[in-house]
């Protein structure tokens, strides 16, 4: 009796521990991005005007493109191949899946150092553009995007499904476009919104590319305005939580709706 | 067997051949080759120089202490998440804050800290409140043991988000069977689910690891001078034009970088191979 008592006890103690451990960065940003700097005084100064700077708007755009245009990659590439992989070629299963998660044992740093002459090619086809990151980042993205899509199709019976349009006389686009992917519509989601985050938190490739990105303007800003950088940290961390909760409302459907 | 449907996976393997596999390659080679561009281990023997060693040693305990931390911390917080019932909301809250903490970039969790026990921070000023000290004394954070708490920041959710799975298949009844068989809860922690759960765990801390070795983003804002660890001296190879040949050295560094995270992935997926025979 008393065990369980203690326990439940030290349960909550150890709870606001973590609790205190987590949010104790988050109001130090807070704190730091409403202060005036040397005073005590409180300010919102540096939230008033994080959208006036245009340095910062523009990194901003760049960062919420380089994101969209990351999915469209993503979704392009990688949603016909798993597709097609599952209804025509499975023997292939095993190394397109060792090749999506490659990217988790080659780290993104090893990428930019080896990756000179390939983006000397991409600048010289399409112009020197932050946008050109995109490749990079599809790169990147694939582990994340192809466990979503993973889950997602192995809930479903995509050869059963392609075999019945295809008796119907379905072409193998219709197929793909109009008969699996609205049937993995959440997993295509999920795979979307983590590449979102990902992409609007990157800052090794940007930043050794000297590609102005939302991130790498929030430490260039971290010399010259801290309490402004502070709050840039602060709004993009809650955004991406938010987007990270979407996800998790998304992922708890599937689970409930059914699925092996 | 005819080549068509094969054909249909042509632009991903293209893809990923331009951009994932020819840097790899490229790494492979120039770590390999000579000013010269013939074939020469003088920029992999410049490894065992004393600054790039030192920079590993460095690594390596970043990576092993933030792991180890994080991966004991991280399998507490999932041991308290998954014994609360998957409705609450602590556990809602618990994943969805791990999630946005361990996948979301490193910069603002770096800012965070700085904002936290930086010059001027939160806890700093409250600390000198405290202790009546100047604020002076806060140099720390921007260094090893700065740099592993800041890891452990991000390590913490990763293993609970990792961890958990194996947790939540852990299954009740095996406890019951324990218990029928007049097994204390003593005896089924350490004779039933915690042999269990070592795979799992030893193969989330090696994961932990390689995390925090391939990490760049929040070493490079919190240390913006200097090459203390690997990936940071990757840096100062890419972008200083100081010392001549210092590009090309980079070469070496990232490939020691990929032998090291390579070889503790591969451990990895070992380990995992041996959880999901009990635990999925």
């Amino acid at each position: 009796m008393t065990g369980s008592t203690t326990w439940r006890v030290l349960r909550w103690v150890l709870l606001l521990a973590f609790g205190l451990f987590f949010l104790l960065p988050l109001a130090a940003l807070l704190d730091f991005s409403t202060k005036v700097p040397g005073t005590g005084e409180r300010t919102g100064e540096a939230w008033r005007t994080l959208l006036d700077d245009p340095t910062l708007t523009e990194a901003i755009t760049t960062s919420v493109l380089l994101a969209l245009l990351t999915v469209v990659g993503m979704v392009v590439l990688l949603v016909p191949t798993m597709i097609w992989v599952r209804l025509r070629v499975p023997r292939a299963s095993r190394l397109v899946e060792f090749l999506c998660l490659l990217p988790l044992t080659i780290p993104a740093l090893v990428i930019v150092v080896g990756i000179k002459n390939v983006y000397a090619w991409v600048h010289y086809f399409m112009g020197d553009s932050a946008l050109t990151l995109t490749f990079v980042y599809v790169v990147l993205v694939l582990p994340y995007a192809y466990r979503s899509l993973d889950a997602a199709l192995s809930s479903i019976d995509a050869v059963t499904l392609a075999e019945a349009a295809r008796s119907l006389g379905a072409s193998w686009l219709t197929v793909i476009v109009r008969v699996i992917t609205p049937n993995i519509w959440t997993g295509v989601l999920g795979a979307a919104f983590i590449s979102v985050a990902l992409v609007l938190g990157e800052y090794t490739v940007a930043s050794l590319q000297n590609y102005e990105t939302l991130p790498v303007v929030i430490v260039l800003l971290g010399k010259s305005d801290a309490p402004q950088s502070m709050a840039l940290s602060l709004a993009s961390i809650l955004f991406a939580a938010v987007l990270l909760v979407l996800l998790s409302f998304l992922d708890r459907r599937r689970r409930t709706s059914g699925g092996k | 067997m005819r080549p068509g449907p094969v054909l249909g996976l042509l632009p991903f393997l293209v893809f990923i051949g331009i951009f994932l596999l020819v840097p790899t390659v490229t790494v492979v080679i120039g770590a390999f080759q000579g000013d010269d561009g013939g074939f020469s281990l003088d920029r992999v023997r410049a490894l065992t120089e004393e600054t790039p060693m030192r920079a590993l040693r460095e690594s390596l305990l970043l990576s092993l202490s933030s792991a180890a931390v994080g991966s004991v911390l991280g399998a507490l917080l999932a041991y308290l998440v998954v014994t609360a019932p998957p409705t609450s909301v602590m556990r809602r809250a618990v994943t969805a804050v791990c999630g946005v903490l361990a996948q979301f970039g490193g910069v603002t969790l770096a800012f965070a800290w700085m904002a936290t026990l930086g010059f001027g921070g939160l806890l700093t000023n409250l600390l000198a409140d405290v202790l009546g000290r100047d604020d002076a004394g806060s140099a720390w954070l921007y260094e090893l043991p700065g740099l592993v708490l800041v890891y452990t920041y991000f390590q913490i959710p990763l293993m609970v988000i990792v961890f958990l799975p194996a947790l939540e298949g852990l299954r009740p009844q095996w406890r019951e069977a324990a218990v029928n068989l007049g097994a204390s809860t003593r005896q089924y922690w350490f004779q039933v689910a915690l042999p269990l759960l070592r795979p799992a765990f030893l193969g989330s801390a090696l994961l932990l690891f390689a995390n925090a070795f391939a990490a760049y983003a929040t070493a490079a804002a919190l240390v913006s001078q200097g090459a203390p660890i690997t990936p940071l001296l990757i840096r100062s190879a890419l972008t200083s034009e100081i010392v001549l040949g210092q590009a090309n050295f980079g070469y070496a560094l990232a490939l020691e970088m990929v032998v090291v995270v390579a070889i503790v992935m591969a451990l990895y997926a070992w380990l995992l191979k041996r959880t999901s025979r009990w635990l999925s």
